[in-house]
């Protein structure tokens, strides 16, 4: 029972990020109905930024405590990778509405690529490890078998994520931009009709999602202590999974989707098995997308001429 | 007359601040970008652990050029203009990052590339003036395509045909036995294999419109159903190699019945998955593909059964030739060749049949297509399988040649790559596909020997790192310049009357 305990402290951390990954997927395909194939390369951009800007604050400027270290890494990796994302959008994206339909995945495949080749360049192919931080753990429980425990790190990771759900939620819903978006979710050429900026508000959404990928990066650095040029593939298209079961389009949805596939596959790796724990995940993608398009709190899409 | 004239700027001046103003912004964006990812690096060092290291010199020579671009493409109209003024910007460059970075300190080498560069730069000015911006305002007519007749097209295919049959042959008399081996292997066998894989990718993406992001999976599937069949059960490669396509169709149209009911985007994503599991499976099945070892010694291809060794009973014995490894080589290519040749007849072939025009009108307009009586299921799986199937020929080809395999092989890059093949070649396009194979893998192979590259930027210079770097970034260029591709008019397969060929940029596409 407490393994079981333990992989589901595990399975919510890991699903925090994915959910915060999943919702850039959910937002951008909401609005121009697109894959933003390069997302999960975002997402892994943001973690390089992280981790360069982690060591410039420690060796070179000199702050010694971490909190306000984590805090400043934070806000400035949103920055930054929002910056990616923007120019991302400008550049490979926008001059291709209208164009046919395969055209804009194919170019965030191809922007996929690149911005994972562009790092295996400038930063090299290995592994950069950081040193581990926030690893601090509480004992849940005690007496038992071993004991439950929650590392600093994980509770940082929940809390990070909860507070910044909240804060987009209460973007999206409550205020004139969030209106816009879902304005323009529903039909661009009336929004636009209706005075709505729509290059604008689609911009936006890119910068947001890409926000809280940039958060997302922060906290896998955080949780595994170290990162790859090619480790935005893989919690890419664990992301977009998660998307897709929540139900595409929905912010709600992608979080609990990224819940969920988090716990499949702690669960998965430590009751069935460690080496085919991402073949359950592309599993599901598969699955869910043949027989629930829709996924669970998604509307079922009308296909229209 | 206008009357405030003595303080409105003259156009030029307001070109010239309206350009200075986005070249700043573009240097702003550019330093944005740049400062944490590329002026700041991390290695580890000998405690393992990460020391940061700045190269602010790299992320001021991209805000240049960066800036430069921008000025460029704001200030000049013409595409010739933009052409020089871009090339004059990375040669001049390209020689001062020489002289910089790589510490090469020739003059006249340094110096010679950097005048040239801004001499380009300076030149393109007075030719943008004089090629006429009147002439551009008014919009030029849509390109008239142009249609090769039917005799020169099939004299160019002969043509072709004829040059790579004589190629091994040309080249074993140019370079000797030897020296012809890395030719006739590394570039000729290379790129033919992936003009195959790009040909049969082709049906799936460039025919029905389908993407396929895991059509590696199938090209995996017919590589190992030839190693494991030749390696348990003794079969020869000649009774493996139609099994092996079966295998990979098979394996197609499992996949195939239930995702094609999805719609464009998510069956992408699911072929992706579908590629990764495959993949994830040949490197864990340890019992069945010896996981990430792979598979050794796969027997050798045999001239239908006559082994290519040496002494009695081999083929050089049989038809008196001295013993040479490149037999079995020249051997391989024509094998290659045969079996890119077949998947090219067969495409051409069926897209005469009205399967075949099915593909096609789905491809552009699905909704269309059913509200007409076609059965998209079966038109979609047909396409997938086909293409299934010639990646598994070309799989089983891979093993024979190899001898070797292992998981390593077939990942989603390969994939990608094959993709990048058709989508750079235009999709659709036979020849375009095979130009783009040739440019693409043999630019590679080229690449790798180009040994002044590696004194220029060090010897753990990579070529193929930057191979997927300028071909990713080439992809999203093609689908913003030309999303048909290079080879990008269309002769439309029935025709009324006679023959013509219709631009790309004429050709409307049906949302599906």
């Amino acid at each position: 029972m407490e393994f079981f305990f333990q992989q589901l402290i595990n399975g919510v951390t890991l699903g925090s990020i994915y959910g915060l990954i999943a919702i850039g997927y959910t937002m951008v395909f909401g609005i121009i109905g697109m894959v933003n194939f390069a997302h999960g390369d975002i997402f892994m951009v943001s973690a390089f930024i992280a981790l360069l800007l982690f060591l410039a604050l420690t060796t070179v400027i000199g702050i010694t405590w971490l909190v306000l270290a984590f805090i400043i890494v934070l806000l400035l990796a949103m920055f930054f990778t929002s910056l990616w994302s923007w120019v991302i959008e400008r550049l490979a994206y926008r001059p291709l509405r209208g164009s046919f339909r395969l055209a804009p995945l194919i170019s965030a495949i191809g922007m996929s690529i690149f911005l994972a080749n562009f790092v295996q360049v400038v930063q090299g192919p290995r592994n950069k490890p950081i040193p581990p931080m926030f690893n601090e753990t509480i004992a849940l429980t005690s007496g038992g078998l071993f004991d439950v425990t929650v590392a600093w790190k994980q509770i940082v990771i929940m809390v990070v994520t909860v507070v910044l759900l909240t804060i987009f939620w209460y973007i999206v819903q409550k205020t004139p931009l969030g209106r816009a978006q879902r304005a323009c979710e529903q039909d661009r050429k009336m929004a636009a009709l209706l005075g709505i900026d729509v290059d604008l508000t689609i911009s936006i959404t890119f910068i947001m999602g890409a926000a809280l990928a940039a958060v997302a990066g922060t906290l896998y650095l955080i949780q595994f202590g170290n990162v790859n040029f090619a480790d935005g593939f893989i919690p890419g298209v664990k992301a977009f999974t998660a998307a897709v079961l929540g139900g595409i389009g929905s912010i709600p949805g992608a979080v609990i989707g990224g819940l969920l596939i988090g716990l499949i596959e702690v669960l998965w790796a430590a009751y069935v098995s460690s080496d085919y724990k991402n073949v359950a995940a592309f599993t599901i993608l598969i699955v869910v997308l043949i027989f629930m398009p829709q996924g669970l709190l998604g509307k079922p899409e009308i296909e229209k001429v | 007359m206008p009357a405030g004239h003595d303080t409105a700027t003259s156009p030029a001046t307001q070109r010239l601040n309206n350009a200075l103003r986005e070249a700043g912004l573009a240097a702003l964006i550019s330093a944005g970008l740049s400062f944490p990812i590329l002026a700041l690096g991390a290695e580890p060092d000998i405690n393992n652990q990460l020391a940061l290291q700045t190269r602010w010199s790299w992320m001021f020579a991209a805000i240049i050029i960066i800036a430069c671009a921008r000025f460029f493409a704001v200030m000049l109209d013409g595409w010739r203009a933009r052409t020089l003024a871009m090339a004059g910007l990375l040669c001049a460059a390209f020689g001062f990052g020489t002289w910089y970075f790589a510490g090469i300190a020739e003059p006249k080498i340094v110096g010679g590339t950097i005048v040239a560069g801004l001499i380009a730069m300076l030149a393109a000015f007075p030719i943008d003036t004089s090629e006429s911006r009147a002439s551009i305002a008014a919009k030029a007519p849509a390109r008239p395509a142009t249609i090769l007749s039917s005799t020169a097209t099939s004299l160019i295919a002969t043509a072709g045909i004829g040059a790579l049959i004589a190629f091994p042959l040309a080249m074993l008399w140019w370079f000797g036995s030897a020296g012809s081996l890395k030719w006739i292997n590394n570039y000729g066998i290379q790129i033919l294999i992936f003009v195959m894989l790009g040909w049969g990718l082709n049906i799936v993406v460039g025919l029905a419109g389908l993407l396929d992001l895991g059509y590696v999976a199938f090209y995996a599937v017919g590589a190992y159903a030839y190693a494991l069949l030749a390696t348990q059960f003794d079969l020869s490669f000649w009774i493996c190699l139609p099994l092996a396509g079966i295998m990979a169709a098979f394996w197609g149209i499992l996949l195939g019945f239930p995702v094609l009911r999805l719609r464009g985007d998510y069956l992408a994503l699911v072929t992706l998955a579908f590629g990764e599991i495959i993949h994830l499976v040949l490197t864990n099945w340890s019992d069945l593909t010896n996981g990430e070892a792979g598979i050794l010694s796969i027997p050798r291809v045999t001239f239908f059964g006559v082994p290519f060794t040496a002494g009695e009973g081999g083929f050089a014995h049989l038809f008196g030739l001295e013993f040479s490894p490149i037999h079995r080589t020249i051997f391989l290519f024509y094998l290659i060749l045969a079996l890119a040749l077949i998947t090219n007849f067969a495409t051409l072939r069926l897209r005469r049949l009205p399967i075949g025009r099915a593909w096609e009108a789905l491809r552009e307009d699905e909704i269309a297509c059913r509200s007409l009586g076609i059965n998209t299921t079966n038109t979609k799986l047909t396409a997938f399988a086909l293409g299934a199937m010639f990646g598994g020929f070309a799989g089983s080809f891979f093993a024979v040649r190899q001898g070797f395999i292992n998981p390593n092989s077939f990942t989603f890059m390969e994939s990608a790559w094959i993709l990048a093949i058709v989508v750079l070649g235009g999709m659709g396009s036979q020849i375009g596909v095979a130009l783009a194979a040739i440019v693409m893998v043999g630019g590679t192979e080229a690449l790798r020997e180009l040994d002044f590259l590696k004194q220029l930027f060090g010897q753990d210079f990579n070529p193929v790192q930057y191979r997927m770097l300028i071909f990713g970034l080439a992809m999203v260029v093609m689908m913003i310049w030309r999303p048909r591709g290079f080879v990008s008019t269309r002769t439309p397969s029935i025709f009324l009357k006679e023959r013509k060929a219709v631009a790309a940029d004429l050709v409307g596409e049906g949302y599906g």
